[in-house]
């Protein structure tokens, strides 16, 4: 059985977001939710929800497209429709009766062999079946998604001893494929896996804090960047998910978690938390929470509160040395440091960490899905096997000991093994629950650079760049420069890259595992050259960028890029070149040049304008592709999906969008093997443009633009450049087509005339400090 | 003798806003097909006694282009005998189809004619698709192609008319229209468009809660520091509207009821800068060929492309203001550029007749620095 219709009953922050991303996999989606009290709209609830996600930012969806699958109802009228549906998702309320009741009304209109699942992050399986048909429990698992369900990864599934093995498959794979999730499965026991171990430490770093005298901002300094967490670290992390969360899910794991389990010694009531939300600061939904913002005063200060006092006063810089020696040292520095911020350190992620130990087998059957669980549902780094790894576990096994804790016997084993992890001829190993080591399972479709890196060298490799050979012919060029920007080692190695290809191999895929595929040229460099005047430089940089994709698009194989994360400026232009995109759902892809005052100058202009001009949908003649590039470039407009990119013109249709992170490489080595079947490189373009005649029609937008206040002076000059290129250059004439090379030429030179102006300059400057763009 | 000419008929389709209205999805010559069948259903004229179907379109191209009233013709099942001819004189290109109709029935050169206008908004962009502007023309007299909203603001400027003003007379606009539409007043004229099984029989424009205080709160649209808004600007509409014109013999002898006599018509150029003043020259021009003077006329129906510009043509004419657009303009009807002349043309002379007086003017002004006038008699 396949999933091709989903509902989603209970239109929340997660049932509207479980059904956004149904609907951004394109599969149709009913929303259902209870007819409000005398409404005279009936679906009310459900159409609210999707009017607010439509306006929400971070976007649950991922284009106005998907917002069109999901079609909203109430859940007393439209009980027939359930029978339509492959899964039937419920995110109600967590009251057993409220749910069980509601089970037995989907029970009743499903159709046979459909699956149906719980949202629920507090309720067992066990109770959520009691008592209901067995044909239900059979079909019945937990689906426990992350908030928000577009951009969390992770989702827990739990089955029961009555699940159908084919439900559990069924439903792992729509949302592994479909969904793009990393599926954990975890035992029925309180808060499952992430929960369970996540809350555990977050109640064990606020207690410390507070018993430790340690301040919020020191707390979050500690938890956060030594250890591979979020910046957010504990408190920041609440403010963002909602001080008043807290209560209930302790309450919850109080109630059901074993007598003797850890957390029950650990936790206590906190009087703070308690008065935070009654005074309303319960995180950034409030009025601001452990941080907030203060902009009295015409100024934004971001202000701590002071755990002893709840005073708020302007947030510090924590000045501590363990903080200093964890840069050169370390977790273990951290830890072992004996200012109050190691001591603090050590207390929380000692007993975290043994915590964590403890609980396999009894959460889950492998400490890999642990350590997954809180990778993909916290965001961290690393697992908590990881950390403790890391520091070694014989290590901590042998500190615990001396401070009198317990010692888990996972972790005695672990550390007599030498670790929880180990590469064993090129292969990733975990220790298994009998003390023995097995490979980490690596399901078809998957294939992951960093397994390849353990397990051979590099065809070719500089400081910026190396090419890997991925298999079946095909290698993989990887950028891994900070945020995987563009500089001459990259160019070089693209051109050796294609050198190798060529020589022994069928196909190129350009992909990292980097959180960016690229952000673009190195501007640092370009700003250094320009402050220097070394224009001769400059220009061999945009002469050499501009030859190195002209030599992937024309290579005697196919390229295929494979972005995730952000694709801008640069890494935009390497998309734009290759042969195919096979893009991760979660890319972010522009041309963002104008934001420092340039244009496009590696073909990013040329290119855009030819996936316009050869889009059959778009209004014929020479301006509509013109006018689009101009607004989509002019504007540093960002695709904010994959699908998104693909309604900008940045994808074509051809290009492929996986929803899995962890799928990309291998999808994209098989679109690259597809077209290596008798492949043969594009031939040069040619492009119908309007010249000055377009430029015209051009020059008076922006001139309307600048009446109403909307543009800088030098808004105006990097406009009037990116005219120029874009209507083919002053002798253009739209019954002459221009080609490409031309086109490389006008890009490069406008690229130069904007690169020695002062309000370039100034914008490349601030954006390299600052991070954002100068409006001169 | 010369031959009398009256307008023997009126119709149009709903105005809806472009784009998110609910004519955005009808192509153009499909709309004005419809609303030529349901003109020739309201007079009864006989279609074959048809000379020509001259349509009205300001932008020409895409589903407006390839002469598309001949399409429209095909579209509207009239005889192949009827010819078909599209007009562009921007926002005055369906009363120009009126003018030539009336001079080609001088000539002798045909007894009726059906003069329609359309434009779809959503569907073809006010610029067109392909803007290529003549460089060398755009360079030396950039005039020739400024943006109507700056227009706007050069006679806000220029005659010293507050933005409150401006307001005001849009909120004035609102409300006569709602009034008319609730007293049935609109009904008769609109031709419910179907599509598929979807009807669309009402105005979309029309916003009941237009306050002097809403419109105070909005942004100006062209000018950073300028008094026109969206507000005081006519919104980008869809729609169509055509009328009938014949030789009064001819209305006579096929038993149509004639609405209007049409006594003069003019048209007028000016600076394209302040286009619309354009109404005031060719006003002037056909109150003289009528022989009339402003205070003989009773209703006038002068086009709210712009507040701005509709109270600069006020007070240059002096026309009361009470004698306008009773049943309001397009500030809240909305402004489909080519359909706009025959709507305003029909409906001067519908007024004519509902309210009993003898005069009207219906007058617009026309992007590139130009007015268009037709001066009609009770028939």
């Amino acid at each position: 059985m396949s999933i091709e219709k989903v509902a989603v009953i209970g239109a929340g922050v997660m049932g509207g977001g479980i059904a956004a991303q149904v609907a951004n996999a394109g599969v149709p989606v009913l929303l259902l939710d209870v007819v409000p009290d005398g409404a005279e709209n009936r679906n009310a609830v459900a159409e609210g929800a999707i009017a607010r996600m439509l306006k929400a930012d971070p976007a649950p969806f991922m284009s106005k497209r998907a917002a069109g699958l999901v079609t909203p109802g109430n859940i007393e009228d439209h009980p027939a429709a359930l029978a339509d549906c492959d899964w039937i998702v419920e995110a109600v309320v967590e009251r057993l009766d409220v749910k069980q009741d509601l089970y037995r009304k989907i029970d009743a209109a499903r159709k046979p062999g459909s699956i149906v699942s719980s949202n629920t992050s507090t309720l067992p399986l066990a109770k959520l079946t009691e008592g209901l048909p067995e044909g239900f429990a059979r079909d019945f698992v937990i689906t426990h998604f992350f908030n928000p369900p577009r951009y969390m990864r992770l989702l827990e599934i739990v089955s029961g001893p009555a699940t159908r093995p084919e439900a559990v498959e069924t439903m792992s794979a729509f949302a592994d494929l479909r969904l793009g999730k990393g599926v954990v499965r975890c035992n029925d026991t309180p808060g499952f896996v992430a929960n369970r171990i996540g809350t555990f430490w977050i109640q064990c770093a606020m207690v410390e804090a507070l018993d430790r005298g340690i301040t919020v901002e020191e707390a979050d300094a500690v938890m956060g960047r030594p250890l591979g967490i979020p910046k957010t670290g504990v408190f920041g992390l609440l403010d963002l998910v909602g001080i008043d969360l807290m209560p209930h899910v302790d309450r919850n794991l109080a109630e059901t978690l074993p007598a003797d389990d850890a957390y029950r010694t650990i936790r206590r009531e906190l009087p703070l938390i308690a008065q935070m939300i009654e005074e309303g600061y319960t995180g950034r939904k409030g009025k601001g929470g452990f941080y907030r913002l203060n902009k009295s005063g015409g100024k934004r200060v971001k202000e701590a509160r002071s755990l002893a006092t709840g005073d708020y006063a302007p947030a510090a810089k924590p000045a501590l040395e363990s903080l200093q020696a964890s840069k050169a040292g370390g977790l273990r520095a951290l830890v072992e440091h004996e200012d109050r911020g190691g001591r603090y350190a050590w207390a929380v992620l000692s007993q975290t960490l043994a915590y964590a130990a403890s609980l396999v087998p009894e959460i889950a059957d492998d400490i890999h899905a642990v350590d997954r669980a809180l990778q993909l549902g916290y965001n961290w780094t690393y697992g908590p096997f990881e950390l403790i790894d890391r520091l070694g576990a014989d290590w901590l096994a042998g500190r615990l000991e001396e401070t009198g804790a317990a010692v888990p016997p996972l972790l005695k084993a672990a550390a007599a093994a030498g670790g929880f992890y180990r590469v064993e001829a090129g292969r990733r190993q975990r220790i298994a629950v009998d003390g023995g080591y097995e490979d980490l399972p690596r399901p078809d479709g998957v294939l992951r650079l960093a397994d390849i890196k353990l397990r051979s060298r590099p065809l070719a490799k500089n400081g910026s760049a190396s090419l890997w050979d991925v298999g079946d012919g095909v290698t993989c060029l990887e950028i891994h420069t900070k945020l995987n920007t563009i500089d001459p080692e990259v160019l070089a190695l693209i051109k050796t890259a294609i050198d190798i290809t060529a020589k022994d191999h069928k196909a190129l895929v350009i992909y990292n595992e980097g959180d960016h595929f690229s952000a673009g040229a190195n501007l640092g460099l370009a700003l250094f050259a320009a402050n220097t005047a070394l224009w001769p430089m400059i220009e061999d940089m945009v002469a050499q960028g501009q030859k190195a994709y002209m030599a992937l698009k024309r290579a005697p194989f196919p390229v295929v890029a494979a972005p995730s994360g952000l694709a801008l400026g640069g890494g935009c232009e390497i998309l734009l070149h290759a042969d195919a995109v096979q893009a991760h759902a979660e890319s972010y892809i522009g041309l963002v040049e104008v934001g420092v005052g340039v244009v496009p100058a590696w073909g990013g202009c040329k290119e855009l304008l030819a996936r316009l001009a050869a889009d059959p949908k778009r209004p014929h003649g020479p301006m509509p592709p013109v006018v689009q590039a101009f607004q989509t470039i002019g504007l540093a407009d960002v695709a904010k999906s994959a699908h998104e990119a693909r309604e900008k013109g940045f994808l074509r249709p051809m290009d492929g969008i996986t929803f899995n992170r962890e799928r990309l490489l291998a999808d994209a080595k098989a679109k690259a093997l597809l077209l290596a079947e008798g492949y043969a490189p594009p031939e040069p373009i040619a492009l119908s443009l309007p010249g000055p005649s377009g430029k015209a029609a051009l020059d008076l937008a922006v001139r309307d633009l600048s009446a109403k206040g909307m543009t800088t002076p030098h808004d105006e000059t990097v406009a009037d450049a990116l005219a120029e290129v874009l209507t083919g250059g002053p002798d253009a004439d739209h019954i002459e087509p221009v080609p490409e090379d031309d086109l490389l030429k006008l890009e490069r030179a406008a690229f130069m005339k904007l690169v020695r102006t002062g309000p370039t300059l100034a914008r490349m400057e601030h954006t390299l400090e600052t991070g954002k763009p100068l409006r001169n | 003798m010369q031959k009398t000419i009256v307008i023997a008929g009126y119709v149009r389709s709903p105005f809806q806003a472009a784009s998110k209205g609910a004519l955005a999805k009808v192509r153009p010559d499909e709309m004005a097909a419809q609303v030529v069948r349901g003109l020739l259903d309201k007079t009864g004229v006989d279609p074959a006694e048809v000379e020509d179907l001259i349509v009205g379109c300001a932008f020409p191209e895409g589903e407006q282009g390839l002469n598309v009233a001949r399409l429209i013709g095909f579209l509207a099942d009239l005889p192949l005998s009827v010819s078909g001819a599209t007009v562009n004189r921007f926002c005055g290109s369906s009363m120009q189809a009126a003018h030539f109709a009336a001079g080609a029935i001088r000539m002798d050169a045909g007894e009726a004619f059906i003069c329609a206008g359309v434009e779809s908004m959503s569907r073809v962009p006010m610029t067109g698709f392909n803007p290529l502007l003549h460089p060398g023309l755009a360079e030396r007299y950039p005039q020739a192609y400024v943006s109507m909203g700056e227009t706007a603001e050069n006679l806000a400027d220029k005659y010293g008319i507050a933005r409150e003003t401006q307001e005001a007379m849009a909120v004035e606009s609102h409300g006569k229209a709602a009034a008319a539409r609730d007293a049935g007043r609109l009904g008769d004229e609109i031709v419910p468009i179907r599509q598929g099984n979807h009807t669309v029989d009402a105005d979309g424009c029309i916003r009941d809660d237009t306050t002097a205080e809403g419109l105070a709160g909005l942004k100006p649209a062209f000018r950073a520091e300028g008094s026109v808004t969206a507000g005081t600007s006519s919104p980008l509409t869809d729609g169509a509207a055509a009328v009938l014109v014949t030789s009064e013999d001819f209305a006579k002898a096929h038993g149509l009821a004639p609405l209007a006599r049409i006594r003069s018509i003019a048209v007028a150029g000016c600076a394209p800068e302040i286009m619309g003043i354009g109404p005031v020259v060719a006003t002037q021009k056909a109150l003289q060929r009528a022989g009339l003077e402003m205070k003989d006329i009773d209703v006038i129906e002068l086009n709210e492309a712009f507040a701005a510009q509709a109270l600069a043509c006020i007070e240059d004419l002096e026309i009361e203001p009470a004698r306008v657009n009773l049943d309001g303009g397009a500030l809240a009807l909305g402004h489909p550029l080519g359909a706009t002349g025959a709507r305003i043309t029909g409906k001067t002379a519908q007024l004519l007749q509902r309210e009993g007086k003898q005069f009207g003017l219906a007058t617009q002004c026309i992007g590139g620095g130009q007015g268009i006038a037709t001066i009609l008699e009770a028939a």
